[in-house]
C-alpha cells in the first residue's frame, strides 16, 4: 500500500532527527521581494521540543533508503526501519505550506544514498532549485552534501543553499572504516575542501569588481557522533581543531550517540551521556571564543576525557589556582575570559563599564548574573576571596549538585 | 507637581514632544508625573512651552533604546526615560555606556524584555489559512507581553510580502494587504482556530522530530514559556510526549538487534561484486590510485588527501618540492599556492614550460598544526620523508627524467636519503644513484624573506639556478 504524505513525513523526519544542527543563523539578509520568505541573519527557533532542542527548519530526509551500512545510523541498509521516499514536489509543498504558517525558517534536507552519491546529490539539488527558481522561495535552505558526489553537483548546491554540511561522523578514520565501511574519509574531506574553496572564491571580488553570486553564504558545518566508537574527548577535540583550521567551518556539531530502536549487531544501543556532549560544546566554545588553546584544555582533562562534574573552564581554573584571583577592575580581557562564570558578554560589559566607574560586587552581580561561581576567582575593592581559592573542597562547592531531571510540567 | 497625559500606545514622537516640553521648562524628574490613566489627575497639566527653545542633542543609542522601552508594559517606563533624559541634559551623556548605572540598567532590561517579546512574536505566531470573500487570508492570534506590534510587524511584511495576513492580539491588530501595514484596535481571542496543515503536518512533524531519549523539559520551557503554548497548536502534544518518553526509551534499549530487511542482502552482494576502483592506464595513474590509501605514516589523518606529482609521463625534467601546502591539500594538485605562483613565474622567465615538466613533492601529505581558522605549515620529519621515498622513487621510475631539480633540503633528503647543505651545493648538478640532481632553494623560502632587497636578490639567484637546469637539458 503506498504511503500517504503524512506517513512519509513521520518516517523521514524520524530518520533526520539525529542530526544535531537545526540553526538558520548567519549568511546574507534577504527579504521576500516578489517571492516568499526572508532571512534575518539571526535565525529563529519557531518551537522547542521536549528534548530542549530548537525547531528552526523542517529537517527531513528525501529518502531513507540507503545502500550504506553505517552501524550508528538508523537508516543503514541492515536496519529494518520503515522506508519511504519523498517526491521532489512533496518536499517543496511541505516546505512552503509550513513556511507560510510561520512554523519554520526553511528546509534542512538530507538523504540516504539510494543508488549513488551523484544521483542522491542531484535529487537534493533539484529540490533546492525548484524552491528557489520555480517558487521564488527566499527562506533558509540547508543542504547536506553527499561524500563522493561530483564537484559540479556540489558547486550547484551552494548556489541555492544558505548552508552546506557534510558529516565527518567519527573523529578517527580507523573507527569510521569499522563502523561505516563504505564511507571514504578522503571523499568526506575532499567535499569539505571543495566547499571551502567555493565559499572563499565567492567572497573574492573578481577583476571586473563584480561580486560573484553568493555561495553557501551561511558557510558550512559538520557533525561528529560522540560515543559510538572508543574515541576520547581529546581525540574529538583534536579532530575538530583540525577541521576548523582546514575547512573554514562555522560549526562542528557533536551528537551524543542515541538509541534508535534499531540496534546494529556491531553497536549496542547504549546512549552516550548527554553531559559529555555538553562538555564538548563548552570546550569547543572555549577554543573558539575564549582564547583557550587545545593544550590549555588538554591539561585539565586527565585520561583524555573532560571532567563531567565541572565545566572545562572551571576545571582549568581549579588546575591553575596560582593565576587567580583576578582584579576585575584591572585585568586584561584575556584574563577575565578565564574567570569561571564570566561569559564573553559579561566580560565586554565589564570592560565597557569600568571605564566609567570602579566595579564593586554589587555592580558585578548586575553585570554577570550570579556571583557564586565568580567570587573565589576575583578581587574587587570590597571583596577578596581570602582562603577560598586554597580550599580543597572548592571543586565540590562549585560543582553543580547532581539533580534528578524534572519531569513535571 | 505637574502631569503629562500620554496614551498607552504612546509613539516615540509623542513622548519626545512631551519630554522636550518638560525639559524646556526645566522640570525636574520629581516634578512631573507621566500618566496614561484616563482618570483625571489631581495635578495641573504641563503647559505649552513658554517660547524657550530646547537645544539638546540626544545620542542615537538613546533613541534606539527609547523606542523599545516605550513598548514595555511597565507603568514607570516614561518616568525612567525622563530621568535618563534629564541626566543626559545635565551632562551625563554616556550613562547608557555605563552598565553599572542602576537606571541605565533598568532601561536596558526593559529594552531587552521588549526585544525578547518581539523575537517571540516572530517565532511563535502561527498563521492559519482562511478563505474570506474569495480571498486567501492568513490569520493568527498571538498574545505578546508588551505593546510590540509596531516593532514586530515589519518582519512579517518583509517575509510574507505576497500574502494577505492579519495578526490579532490583546494589544491591537496588524494586517497587511500587500501594500501597507494597517494597525487596528485590540481584539478578543477568536473562538475558531485550527488549520489543516497545522493540525496534521505540523503537529506530526513536531512530535516526530522530538527524540525521547533526550528528554529535557526544563530547557524547553525556559526557551518557550508556557504563556505562548495556547496559541501554538503543536504544544498540546507535549504532556503526552513527556509522559511516554521514558517508556519509549526503555523499549528502545531492550530492542534486540535488527533482522536485516531482504534488500540489504541483495545490496551487500551487489556491493561486493563491484570491482574495486584502481587507477588503470599509465603507471602514474596506477600510482595515483595506490597512494590514496597510503597509511605509512600518521600524516594521512589530518590531511585532506595525498597530492601526487603532475606532469607528462615522458617529462625530461622533474621538480621535487617539500610537501603540499594549504592550497595543494585542498585541490589535490602540487604547487598551486603562493609558492607555486613564484615557481611558475620563475619557470616562465627561464622559458621552461610547466606543462612539460613533472612537478612533485618529497612528502605527499600536508603536515600542519591547526591554529584557529588557519593551518600552520610544519616541516616533515626525517622519518616521514623516508617513508614517503617509496612514492617518490616510483614516480622517478615511471617518468625517468633526465634531470631532477631538488627544491630545498627536504627534497634532497627525499631524493638521496642524505642531508645535503642546500646553500653550499646550490646551482650545481650532483649525481646520486645514477640520477642527475640540481639543487636550489624552495620557492617558499623566497616568500619568507622579510627584506625586499634580499628577496629580489634571492629570486634572481633562484632564476639563475633554473637557467642552469635549462642549459643542462639543452646540452644533454
Amino acid at each position: 500500500m503506498p504511503l500517504n504524505l503524512l506517513q512519509k513525513l513521520e518516517i523521514l523526519a524520524d530518520a533526520a532527527k539525529y542530526d544535531a544542527s537545526c540553526v538558520s543563523s548567519g549568511g546574507e539578509k534577504r527579504k521576500a521581494g516578489s517571492g516568499l520568505g526572508s532571512v534575518t541573519g539571526q535565525g529563529i527557533c519557531h518551537a522547542f521540543t521536549p528534548d530542549g532542542r530548537c525547531v528552526s527548519l523542517l529537517k527531513i530526509l528525501l529518502t531513507n533508503f540507503c545502500m550504506y551500512d553505517c552501524s550508528y545510523c538508523v537508516s543503514r541498509r541492515s536496519s529494518n526501519v520503515a522506508r519511504a521516499r519523498f517526491r521532489v514536489d512533496e518536499v517543496v509543498k511541505l516546505t512552503l505550506d509550513l513556511y507560510r504558517r510561520n512554523c519554520i525558517e526553511g528546509l534542512f534536507l538530507s538523504s540516504g544514498i539510494a543508488r549513488s552519491a551523484d544521483e542522491t546529490m542531484s535529487d537534493l539539488v533539484r529540490v533546492a532549485r525548484a524552491l528557489r527558481e520555480e517558487h521564488g522561495f527566499r527562506g533558509y535552505i540547508h543542504l547536506k552534501t553527499i561524500p563522493g558526489a561530483s564537484p559540479e553537483l556540489l558547486d550547484e548546491a551552494g548556489l541555492y543553499a544558505d548552508r552546506l554540511s557534510m558529516n565527518v561522523e567519527l573523529p578517527a578514520e580507523a573507527a569510521l572504516e569499522k563502523l561505516a565501511p563504505e564511507k571514504s574519509p578522503v571523499d568526506i574531506k575532499r567535499g569539505l575542501a571543495r566547499t571551502r574553496q567555493q565559499i572563499e572564491a565567492s567572497s573574492e571580488r573578481t577583476r571586473s569588481r563584480r561580486k560573484p553570486p553568493p555561495y553557501a553564504p551561511a558557510g558550512q558545518s559538520t557533525q561528529m557522533v560522540v560515543g559510538a566508537d572508543t574515541s576520547s574527548d581529546r581525540d574529538i577535540l583534536r579532530a575538530s581543531s583540525r577541521l576548523y583550521a582546514s575547512y573554514a567551518l562555522q560549526r562542528v556539531y557533536y551528537s551524543a550517540f542515541s538509541p534508535t530502536g534499531h540496534p546494529s549487531t556491531y553497536l549496542p544501543d547504549k546512549p552516550a551521556p548527554l553531559l559529555r556532549e555538553h562538555r564538548l560544546y563548552q570546550a569547543d566554545w572555549l577554543l573558539r571564543f575564549y582564547d583557550f588553546s587545545l593544550s590549555d584544555i588538554e591539561e585539565a582533562m586527565p585520561g583524555g576525557m573532560l571532567d563531567l562534574s565541572v565545566d572545562p573552564k572551571l576545571a582549568w581554573a581549579l588546575a591553575h589556582r596560582e593565576a587567580f584571583p583576578v582584579d576585575v577592575n584591572r585585568a586584561s580581557r584575556e584574563m577575565l575570559l578565564r574567570v569561571p562564570g564570566l561569559g564573553t558578554r559579561a566580560v565586554d560589559r565589564i570592560i565597557a563599564s569600568r571605564r566609567h566607574a570602579t566595579l564593586r560586587l554589587a555592580e558585578l552581580a548586575r553585570l554577570s548574573g550570579s556571583l557564586a561561581r565568580i567570587r573565589p576567582f576575583i578581587v574587587t575593592p570590597d571583596w577578596r576571596p581570602a582562603g577560598l581559592l586554597d580550599q580543597e573542597r572548592l571543586k565540590q562547592r562549585l560543582a553543580p549538585q547532581p539533580k534528578q531531571l524534572s519531569l513535571g510540567l | 507637581m505637574l502631569t503629562v497625559p500620554l496614551p498607552d500606545d504612546c509613539t516615540p514622537e509623542a513622548f519626545r514632544t512631551a519630554a522636550r516640553k518638560c525639559l524646556a521648562q526645566g522640570l525636574q524628574p520629581d516634578e512631573v508625573i507621566f500618566s496614561t490613566s484616563s482618570t483625571p489627575s489631581l495635578f495641573e497639566e504641563v503647559g505649552e512651552e513658554s517660547g524657550s527653545k530646547l537645544d539638546m542633542v540626544v545620542p542615537r543609542s538613546f533613541l534606539d533604546m527609547m523606542r523599545k522601552v516605550l513598548c514595555h508594559s511597565a507603568s514607570d517606563r516614561f518616568a525612567l526615560l525622563y530621568r535618563l533624559l534629564w541626566r543626559i541634559r545635565s551632562g551625563e551623556r554616556h550613562i547608557l555606556g555605563n552598565v553599572a548605572d542602576r537606571e541605565a540598567m533598568q532601561a536596558s532590561r526593559y529594552a531587552r524584555a521588549v526585544d525578547k517579546d518581539v523575537y517571540r512574536m516572530h517565532a511563535y505566531v502561527r498563521f492559519a489559512e482562511r478563505e474570506i470573500d474569495g480571498k486567501n487570508l492568513f490569520v493568527a492570534w498571538h498574545e505578546p507581553q508588551h505593546r510590540i506590534l509596531q516593532l514586530a510587524a515589519p518582519f512579517f511584511m518583509d517575509r510574507f510580502t505576497n500574502m494577505d495576513w492579519l495578526i490579532a492580539t490583546p494589544v491591537g491588530t496588524v494586517a497587511w494587504d500587500g501594500r501597507s501595514l494597517l494597525f487596528g484596535p485590540p481584539a478578543i481571542r477568536p473562538s475558531r482556530t485550527g488549520d489543516e496543515v497545522l493540525d496534521e503536518v505540523w503537529r506530526a512533524y513536531y512530535r516526530t522530530t522530538f527524540n525521547p531519549a533526550r528528554l529535557r523539559v526544563k530547557a524547553m520551557v525556559a526557551q518557550m514559556p508556557k504563556q505562548h503554548w495556547a496559541t501554538m497548536p503543536e504544544t498540546a502534544q507535549i504532556p503526552e510526549l513527556v509522559k511516554t518518553a521514558s517508556l519509549r526509551t526503555k523499549a528502545m534499549g531492550e530492542q534486540p538487534p535488527d533482522a536485516p530487511p531482504r534488500f540489504a542482502a541483495t545490496l551487500t552482494e551487489r556491493l561486493a561484486e563491484k570491482p574495486h576502483e584502481v587507477g588503470d592506464g599509465t603507471p602514474l595513474d596506477l600510482l595515483r590510485g595506490q597512494v590514496q590509501t597510503c597509511r605509512s605514516c600518521p600524516l594521512y589523518g589530518p590531511a585532506t588527501q595525498p597530492v601526487l606529482g603532475e606532469g607528462p609521463l615522458n617529462a625530461a625534467i622533474m621538480f621535487v618540492g617539500e610537501q603540499p601546502g594549504d592550497h595543494e591539500d585542498l585541490t589535490g594538485k602540487p604547487f598551486v599556492g603562493p609558492a607555486g605562483q613564484v615557481f611558475d613565474r620563475a619557470l616562465a622567465e627561464v622559458g621552461i614550460e610547466r606543462s612539460k615538466a613533472y612537478v612533485t613533492n618529497a612528502v605527499k601529505h600536508f603536515k600542519f598544526e591547526p591554529r584557529g581558522k588557519r593551518r600552520i605549515h610544519m616541516k616533515p620529519s626525517a622519518g616521514e620523508v623516508s617513508k614517503c621515498r617509496f612514492w617518490l622513487q616510483r614516480e622517478i621510475a615511471a617518468v625517468k627524467p633526465r634531470l631532477i631539480v631538488a627544491l630545498g633540503a627536504t627534497a634532497m633528503l627525499g631524493l638521496t636519503g642524505r642531508a645535503v647543505p642546500v646553500t653550499k651545493e646550490r646551482g650545481r648538478i650532483l649525481s646520486s644513484n645514477s640520477l642527475s640532481i640540481l639543487v636550489t632553494v624552495h620557492p617558499s623560502y623566497l616568500l619568507r624573506l622579510p627584506d625586499a632587497d634580499l628577496a629580489a636578490l634571492e629570486y634572481k639567484r633562484f632564476v639563475e639556478d633554473l637557467r642552469v637546469a635549462k642549459r643542462q637539458l639543452g646540452t644533454a
